[in-house]
Order: C-alpha cells, then structure tokens, then sequence
C-alpha cells in the first residue's frame, strides 16, 4: 500500500502555500500569488538577493526570500508595517545613493524602482543627497548607459550571461565604490556584442539601461506603472516585452 | 461661514521652475472655498514681500543659492507647518542636475563657452545672491513637516494636502495617487 507525501507547506502573513523541492520562497510565493516586493529578482535567473527588499521574517529570522529555499513549516512574515518600513528605508537610500531625477528620466512610468517608491508610500529620499559623480556612456548606436541611476541590482549582469549567452556586464569594486562595468578593453558599450534584443538590454528596473529613440514611444500616462501596479504578479514579462526597439 | 480666524498661507519658489505654483493655481473654483478658510501672506500671488507669522508655509524648488538659504530659513521660522512641495524642494529635481559639474565649469559653459553668447563674462554684480556648490533638497538645510512630490503635485494633490492640514489632520497622500514625474 503506498500513501500520497503529505503535501509540504509554507506559511506566509497567515496564508499556507505549498512548494516544490529546490523552490525558494520567492518561487513559491509569486506561485502562490502572493507579493513579496523586490527589484533584483527576474524569474529565470540566478537570484542574488543584492536588493534586499524581499527580506522576510522566516521563523522570526530576516531572510532574502529570492535565495532562500522553502522549507516545510516555515513561519514567514511579509506585509507588516515594520518589513514595508525597512523596505521603504532601503528603497530611499537606493534612491539617494544614485541621481534619480524622474522628471528628466526616459524610464519614468516605466521603472520598476519609482513604482516600489509609490507602492511602499515613499514621500521624500530621507538620507542624505549624495549626488554621485558616474560616467555616462553613449558609446553604442542603439543602447545608452546612464550609471546615474544603475541601483547594481545585477539583472543585466546575470541576464547577459545565462540567457543571452554573452557576458557584457560585470560589477567592479565594492560597497560605496562598486559600479557597473563593461567586459570591453575599452570599457565600452560600443566595443561589446550587446544587441537591442537581448535581455540584458531590456530587464534594467531603472532608467540604467534604455534602448535609443525609443523612451517616449509610449507616451506619459499610458506606461506600465500608469496602467499596473508593481504587486501585480508576473508582471516581469510585460516589462520586458514593452521595450522596444528597431529591431523587433 | 464660522467666525473661526482664517489659517494664513504663505509659498515661495526657490530653485524651482513655478511649475508648482501654476499647479496650486490648478484648483480652480475649489480656490474660492479655500479662502474662506486661509489667507495668504507672502506669496508670488500676492506679491507681498514681507514674510509674517503663518501656519502654512508651502516650499516649491530647491536649495541653490545664499538667497534661497535666507528665504528658506525665514520662512522656517515664521511658519508653524512647512511643506516641501515637487520634486525639486523634496530632491533637487531638474535643477540638481548641475550637481554633476563644478559651479566653475557650470558659469563657464552658460557665460562663457554657449554658442550663443554675446561679450561673454561671468555675472559679478554684488546684488546676485551668491550660488552654492550644489542645488539641495530643502529638507537638508531645515526642518520639514510634510512632503508633497509630483512634478508638479497636481490640482488635487495641493487641495488634498490643505483639506486636511485646515481639518487639523495628518496630511495624506493616497499611494495610488503618488508621482514623482
């Protein structure tokens, strides 16, 4: 006589879940429907936990819910008052570690960050202003690199590497110091085999990354964030799927 | 109409564009009921220069002179409740964007380098209020009460915002109605 597995659950906010051996939490959560906020993480690809805004509270532990596995019986907090404060705190510094001035920004409407400011209320950048000084590079016919607004959530990195099979990207130096390089002995994008259709052009969550010529095809007021809020799951793909360019 | 005194309102642009108080005006008709409740004191829509004491102060544009430390801080003082308002005030905004360059290589391409200019020197006379190093949020040179981002905060934003600070309430910005741009 054979018995069914007992089927392997995980609680989040209340609410058992259930998942599958080698899923993370994150994998089972976006499964389940349920929205644990974050920037870094791209279903399909490598998860790095570098954003830090899916930290839940597993068992009363902080976690990175993207690289974390699941496991049975897991007590998780999610959307509480203090995680979504924590999570608001980060998202500011983001936000004043960079020069993020949406007004002036192609990506506005469209940027994933700007919607994580708006779903967790953020009203002002808190922290200090640092201004930074980064290089612009406008090097390649078809795709800008404006460093003023890289959050080095690593996406393009990882993207360019597993999916693309090219490995464009990389990130040099560490903590305040660390920045978004090009794998070029120039150092630029022109010098390198980055097309327009390749994931690693198209997944930035920021204004980093943006295909020329096309950052005002659709107009204000009928870009993603106006039409979608982030929380809505599986909505990656529709990001992605909305940049445009010449060659598609 | 009760007889309870009228909250006095004073706003100023700084390093800002009056984008935001062109918004403010974008209230329409919802102004009228307004001032039945508020009067202004110094404002660009009264032109009243002297600043007296107010309960609402309402900042547009950010930090990026002496003059706009003088006035910013004058208003600080004279305002029980002050409110960085659009993008500018709240992180620099378009303005901010000088914060790439030195102020020297800044005064040397508009003044000196522009294709366009005729006899070309940097501005020197004593009455221009001397630049700072860099544009700054206003929230970096003195305390603020409450922010109201958009670039500008739109009609319904400023008439939300004032509701609720005459009402004597917490100012709120509905998470569905937040923009930056």
């Amino acid at each position: 006589m054979t018995t069914e597995p007992e089927p392997k659950l995980i609680c989040i906010d209340g609410q058992e879940i259930p998942f599958q051996h080698g899923q993370t939490i994150m994998d089972a959560a976006l499964a389940a429907g349920i929205y644990i906020p974050h920037l870094c993480h791209f279903p399909g690809i490598t998860p790095q936990g570098n954003c830090k805004l899916c930290t839940v509270e597993v068992n009363g532990k902080p976690l990175t819910a993207c690289t974390s596995p699941a496991a049975d019986g897991q007590q998780i907090r999610n959307n509480t008052t203090e995680l979504n404060e924590a999570r608001k705190a980060l998202t500011q510094m983001l936000f004043m570690e960079g020069n993020h001035i949406c007004p002036s920004c192609e990506k506005t409407g469209n940027c994933p960050l700007q919607a994580m400011a708006y779903h967790l209320g953020m009203l002002h950048g808190r922290f200090p202003a640092q201004y930074p000084l980064r290089q612009v590079d406008a090097s390649h016919p078809t795709i800008m690199l404006d460093r003023d607004r890289c959050i080095l959530c690593s996406l393009c990195v990882r993207a360019s590497r597993e999916v693309d099979g090219k490995n464009v990207f990389a990130i040099a130096g560490r903590g305040i110091h660390a920045s978004l390089i090009v794998n070029t002995s120039s150092g630029k994008l022109a010098d390198s085999d980055i097309e327009p259709s390749d994931l690693a052009a198209k997944i930035c969550p920021v204004g980093a990354i943006l295909i020329k010529e096309h950052g005002y095809d659709a107009p204000i007021g009928r870009r993603i964030f106006d039409q979608h809020k982030i929380s809505e799951i599986g909505l990656e793909k529709e990001i992605v799927a909305r940049v445009k360019s010449d060659d598609q | 109409m009760t007889n309870k005194p009228k909250l006095k309102l004073a706003t100023t642009s700084l390093a800002g564009c009056f984008g935001c108080h062109m918004s403010f005006l974008d209230m329409d008709e919802r102004l009228v009921e307004l001032l039945e409740q508020i009067e202004f004191d110094r404002s660009p829509f009264t032109d009243i220069k002297q600043l007296g004491p107010c309960d609402i102060g309402l900042i547009e544009g950010g930090v990026c002179n002496a003059e706009n430390v003088h006035v910013l801080r004058t208003f600080r003082e004279h305002c029980r409740i002050l409110v960085a308002v659009g993008a500018c005030a709240i992180n620099g905004g378009v303005p901010a964007m000088r914060n790439h360059y030195s102020l020297q290589e800044c005064l040397e391409e508009v003044y000196l380098n522009s294709p366009d200019t005729v006899n070309p020197h940097i501005p020197n006379d004593p009455e221009l209020p001397l630049l700072l190093d860099k544009v700054y949020p206003v929230h970096e040179v003195v305390k603020i009460d409450y922010f109201l981002p958009g670039c500008p905060p739109t009609g319904d934003a400023f008439y939300s915002l004032l509701k609720d600070l005459i009402g004597g309430r917490e100012p709120q910005v509905e998470k569905g109605r937040l923009r930056y741009d």
